[in-house]
């Protein structure tokens, strides 16, 4: 250690919080004139961390389904009668169903129609928070040998979740259908219109853009669209709400507060990959 | 621990490679276990803003009751660590550390010396400044207002967390100070 007079130390130690509070300035302006050493930075960390997070998943998971588990006994009577509602309900839309699936193949085979492939899809497990107070965002752990790339679409076992947007050796970043940053081009399945979906860090994402003469209604099915060429279309996302101050939300098919397990598609399409993404191609991006 | 006590006064301090051993363990404890938490905090994953939500307490108490052991290059590297496991632009964490940091340790002195409830009324003081902070400094890089709800969310998370993460915290510092006085 070096050995440095009283006084010098003392002026050095009043010193160090303005100069780190400078540096701090710093770090801002770095992080926001170079994006890239920021994403590489976090990836990097978060691959480090996540068998940590793996490891701690159990627990998490144990308490979480303890809470859920003491839920559901107290609400079990009311649970109850709104189920057998509901599945009055749904005998019909089963009955329904099979009549449509029979007049379908009816019609298909008049068209001589050709069915598309099934999508191919890998299971990642959710272990850890990537986001923050403005942001949504999970962090997934992704096996040795398990392709992931940027752009992939997040869905769990509902509904539409989020989207790839950062991969590392060992996770993955998923930005989420609510936070700010996210939009997603939708279809409004009874009157066909298209429209933006806007997360904006709430539960319920904000529904854009609909064409003029078109009103979003009430309970109404939002599937994905394929209108920039970013989602196959007809996923399904949502149903629209409209919420007390007026203004129509989607209420996710996804539960993005309890989601352990997503589903993440590959459907070779590059349509909102940013520039750099493209002009940087990522050398373990083989289908 | 094989010498006998002597009957009256304190003993000796420990000299040597083992007594500068035990004195940085115990200067670096505040740091790794505050590290430790925020980690865990992000294996929750179902809650967004834990992570910020549990080092801010840990950097204010110790900042006011052990401020030797949290200086203010440990803040700035828990901030970063800060940024970097959250989605926010880097910088930010980093800055709303530090000024905790700095405010509490200004004000320690009047701190230090009051009751639990007291020091959680300020420490709440001190989340709603870091959340309003937080969220100028959002405003400013990402270029237009983001939504009030999250940033209010993360302040009562906060606040919440603060006896949670106190008790234990003071149960460590009365150990410490026991650890010391015995040394």
């Amino acid at each position: 250690m070096i050995r440095l007079s009283i006084p010098l130390r003392q002026a050095l130690s009043r010193l160090s919080l303005p100069l780190l509070i400078a540096a701090a300035f710093g770090i801002m302006l770095l992080g926001k004139a170079d994006t890239v050493i920021a994403e590489r930075a976090r990836t990097v960390l978060a691959d480090l961390l996540t068998p940590i997070w793996g490891a701690v998943q159990a627990p998490v998971d144990a308490v979480r389904n303890a809470v859920d588990e003491a839920d559901r006994l107290i609400h079990m009577r009311s649970e109850n009668a709104r189920l057998r509602e509901e599945n009055e309900l749904l005998r019909r839309w089963q009955a329904a169903a099979l009549s449509l699936e029979s007049e379908n193949g009816l019609l298909r085979r008049q068209l001589a129609f050709i069915p598309e492939g099934a999508p191919t899809y890998r299971t990642a497990r959710v272990v850890a928070d990537g986001g923050g107070a403005y942001a949504r965002a999970v962090l997934l752990a992704i096996g040795p040998g398990h392709v992931v790339r940027k752009g992939q679409v997040a869905l769990d076992d509902r509904g539409y979740a989020g989207r790839v947007t950062e991969v590392g050796s060992r996770s993955a970043r998923v930005l989420l259908a609510t936070d700010m940053n996210s939009r997603v081009p939708v279809t409004l399945e009874g009157s066909r219109a298209r429209a933006l979906m806007a997360g904006g860090n709430t539960a319920r994402p904000r529904l854009q853009h609909w064409p003029e003469g078109v009103m979003p209604q009430e309970g109404e099915r939002v599937v994905t669209s394929a209108e920039t060429g970013a989602f196959p279309a007809g996923l399904p996302v949502g149903v629209v709400r409209w919420s007390k101050s007026g203004a129509p939300e989607v209420e996710l098919y996804a539960q993005l507060d309890r989601l352990e397990m997503v589903r993440l598609f590959e459907y070779g399409l590059g349509g909102i990959l940013p520039p750099e993404a493209i002009a940087r191609p990522d050398p373990k991006a083989r289908r | 621990m094989a010498m006998p006590r002597a009957p009256h006064g304190r003993r000796a301090p420990k000299q040597g490679l083992l007594a500068s051993l035990d004195a940085l363990a115990r200067g670096a404890l505040p740091t790794v276990l505050t590290i430790l938490a925020m980690v865990l905090a992000g294996g929750v994953a179902f809650m967004p803003g834990l992570i910020a939500a549990t080092a801010l307490p840990c950097v204010f108490f110790w900042s006011v009751f052990r401020p030797a052991a949290m200086p203010p290059p440990a803040v700035f590297g828990l901030g970063l660590l800060l940024d970097l496991l959250t989605a926010t632009p880097l910088g930010i964490g980093i800055l709303i550390l530090l000024v905790v940091h700095g405010v509490a340790r200004a004000t320690r002195r009047f701190l230090a010396r009051q009751g639990f409830l007291l020091v959680w009324l300020a420490f709440a003081g001190f989340a709603l400044a870091a959340g309003l902070l937080g969220w100028v400094l959002q405003a400013l890089l990402g270029w237009r207002l983001p939504p009030l709800a999250p940033g209010l969310w993360q302040v009562v998370l906060t606040i919440g967390l603060y006896p949670i993460l106190a008790w234990p915290l003071g149960r460590l510092q009365a150990g410490l100070i026991d650890a010391e006085v015995t040394a």
